[in-house]
């Protein structure tokens, strides 16, 4: 028996360990890279060993990430483009999960169906007519090239769709009673009530936004309009001289760090909005 | 009856025109453009129809050696995360204190911009003058010899496009593994303990043929997620990937669509038809193997 509990201490032991050096893999390239970012340029190239910590912290990198590149200039095109892109996908998506949940109409379920098609198609395939479009349309490098093809998305309309349903027929007729307008009804009583949903489908967007790099890539080459994926980009091939490495990771920290901090604040929606459905990997 | 068809309908209106314009229609226009040969993007002529297009990907070195970088990593990363992430989160399950804490740090990476953490990874292999970087001081800790992982040999970089893979997939396959877990009812534990039944037993009886759904659906996603890679080599070797022989299928799309080798959308539409329908034949031989093996 007390073989037995011993070994039982040890398999816990193991456990543990084994869940620590794997925290420490993921950690590891955040505190890299804050730890390189406030090492100054001089004492970065000495280090032929680099050091895991540094005793004269600065705070140089931070200003000429903001001096020397245009990184203020690629945030604020960021915040731009998922501010409006997001609010567009919910202008889009909340009326139409409405009436696939609520309105009944003919060829409802025909449509929803080649809706649900739609979700199994890559990005990859509609892409290229795009990107014809929209230069054909002279729409490169605006934002609204940017935003428009970016917009709709059919899983957050499922997603919302399906939250919709559940709220109980008799608010709807109570409210049809009182000769509550659907639109009303929609904007005053649904969307609060689903509000947990809501809120899940527009940190997702977000996320999306803040990390998309392909199509602008393709839609934007005027730096004065580049996102910060391409702009971390642009700084890593024209920005700073290729050694200014800690300026480097100065930018990608000040890029990391709204995500992170939303996410901190949100972990446990974004978590359940993903294990619900989220895709990457 | 009338008038709420016609309510419907506008309210379906922003999705269906959005989805029309750059989804259903971009989809027809891909396959026509897939057989229009030597289109011209600045006059919008063509000469004729047929699979040229096809012929010449097909024979393009660029291509294969996308094709080719593109099912190495689909090997080895996916088994490699799906194991991995199989084997933490049966640890994280197995434990009360601290969990709340590690699940948390275990996502970090899903939030992260996939180019800006991929210049930290790029920092932590590369070997310059000044230093050969983190890893390679690692390896000489074991008495191996420095490599330049990022410009260096073949195998290296391929080892390191994998690595930052797996770093980037894991929160997404821990997340969903560790609420099927959970998810598993403690009934057939408990029963199976007063049998005797021991622990591995119980993990290939009980909680494997539990959670075979989740674990099959994360390996059909993975497999697509894997085949579509690209941000990730771009984040490590840069734009130019054909002259680091490190693209992938979906990075010769976009450079035969745009950049200095672009241009040429009916090469991007042949090459994508073609990814699309390699991960097609993937999706559904798995469905049929799972047919055999899955549990639901």
């Amino acid at each position: 028996m007390q073989e037995k509990k011993l070994s039982k201490i040890l398999l816990k032991i193991a456990v543990y360990a084994m869940l620590a050096v794997w925290a420490l893999i993921v950690l590891f390239p955040f505190y890299w890279m804050l730890l390189t970012s406030i090492k100054s340029y001089g004492s970065y190239n000495a280090e032929f060993i680099p050091k895991f910590y540094t005793l004269s912290p600065t705070i140089e990198n931070y200003i000429s990430a903001f001096s020397a590149v245009p990184l203020a200039k690629y945030f604020l095109n960021t915040v731009i483009y998922t501010v409006v892109t997001t609010a567009l996908m919910l202008v889009i998506a909340i009326p139409s999960a409405y009436a696939f949940a609520r309105l009944e109409f003919k060829g409802k379920n025909l449509l929803f169906l080649s809706f649900l098609a739609l979700m199994m198609i890559p990005t990859e395939l509609v892409v290229i007519t795009n990107f014809t479009t929209i230069t054909n349309l002279e729409m490169r490098n605006t934002f609204t090239g940017l935003i428009l093809p970016s917009a709709a998305s059919v899983f957050y309309i499922y997603l919302l769709k399906e939250n919709f349903e559940q709220v109980p027929n008799e608010l709807y007729l109570a409210a049809k009673v009182d000769g509550t307008t659907d639109f009303k009804y929609l904007m005053k009583v649904l969307v609060p009530i689903c509000r947990p949903t809501v809120v899940t489908v527009t940190i997702l967007k977000v996320i999306e936004c803040w990390n998309s790099y392909v199509w602008p890539r393709l839609i934007t080459d005027n730096p004065a309009y580049y996102l910060v994926s391409n702009g971390i980009q642009e700084i890593r091939e024209n920005g700073f001289g290729r050694e200014n490495i800690p300026a480097m990771m100065a930018a990608v920290v000040v890029i990391s760090l709204p995500l992170i901090v939303l996410f901190l604040i949100f972990r446990n929606k974004i978590m359940a909005g993903v294990a619900r459905g989220g895709t990457k990997g | 009856m009338k008038n709420n068809n016609l309510k419907a309908w506008l309210y379906l209106l922003p999705a269906i025109l959005f989805l029309g314009v750059f989804m259903v229609y971009p989809l027809i226009d891909v396959f026509i453009y897939s057989f229009e040969e030597g289109y011209n993007s600045a006059s919008q002529t063509f000469f004729g129809t047929g699979i040229y297009n096809y012929q010449y990907i097909l024979r393009d070195p660029y291509f294969l050696q996308a094709v080719k970088n593109t099912f190495i990593l689909v090997i080895i990363t996916v088994p490699v995360s799906t194991g991995l992430s199989l084997f933490i989160s049966v640890g994280l399950a197995s434990i009360q204190k601290l969990r709340k804490l590690f699940q948390t740090l275990y996502f970090l990476p899903y939030v992260t911009n996939t180019l800006a953490v991929g210049l930290v990874f790029m920092i932590l292999f590369k070997k310059t003058a000044y230093t050969d970087g983190m890893v390679n001081l690692l390896i000489n800790l074991f008495g191996g010899q420095s490599v330049d992982f990022i410009d260096g040999p073949y195998w290296a970089k391929m080892l390191v496009l994998c690595i930052y893979t797996v770093w980037i997939v894991m929160p997404f396959k821990i997340l969903i593994l560790t609420s099927a877990l959970a998810s598993v009812n403690q009934n057939y534990y408990d029963a199976a303990l007063v049998d005797g039944t021991t622990k591995w037993r119980m993990f290939t009886r009980i909680t494997l043929p539990m959670i075979s759904p989740t674990l099959f659906y994360l390996i059909i996603t993975g497999f697509i997620g894997a085949f579509k890679a690209y941000s990730d080599a771009v984040a490590l070797f840069g734009t130019d990937l054909n002259a680091a022989k490190m693209n992938t299928i979906v990075g010769y799309v976009y450079d035969m669509l745009y950049g200095n080798s672009g241009g040429f959308p009916s090469y991007a539409s042949a090459a994508a038809i073609i990814l699309f329908i390699i991960v097609l034949t993937i999706t559904c031989i798995n469905l049929l193997i799972s047919k055999k093996h899955v549990h639901y």
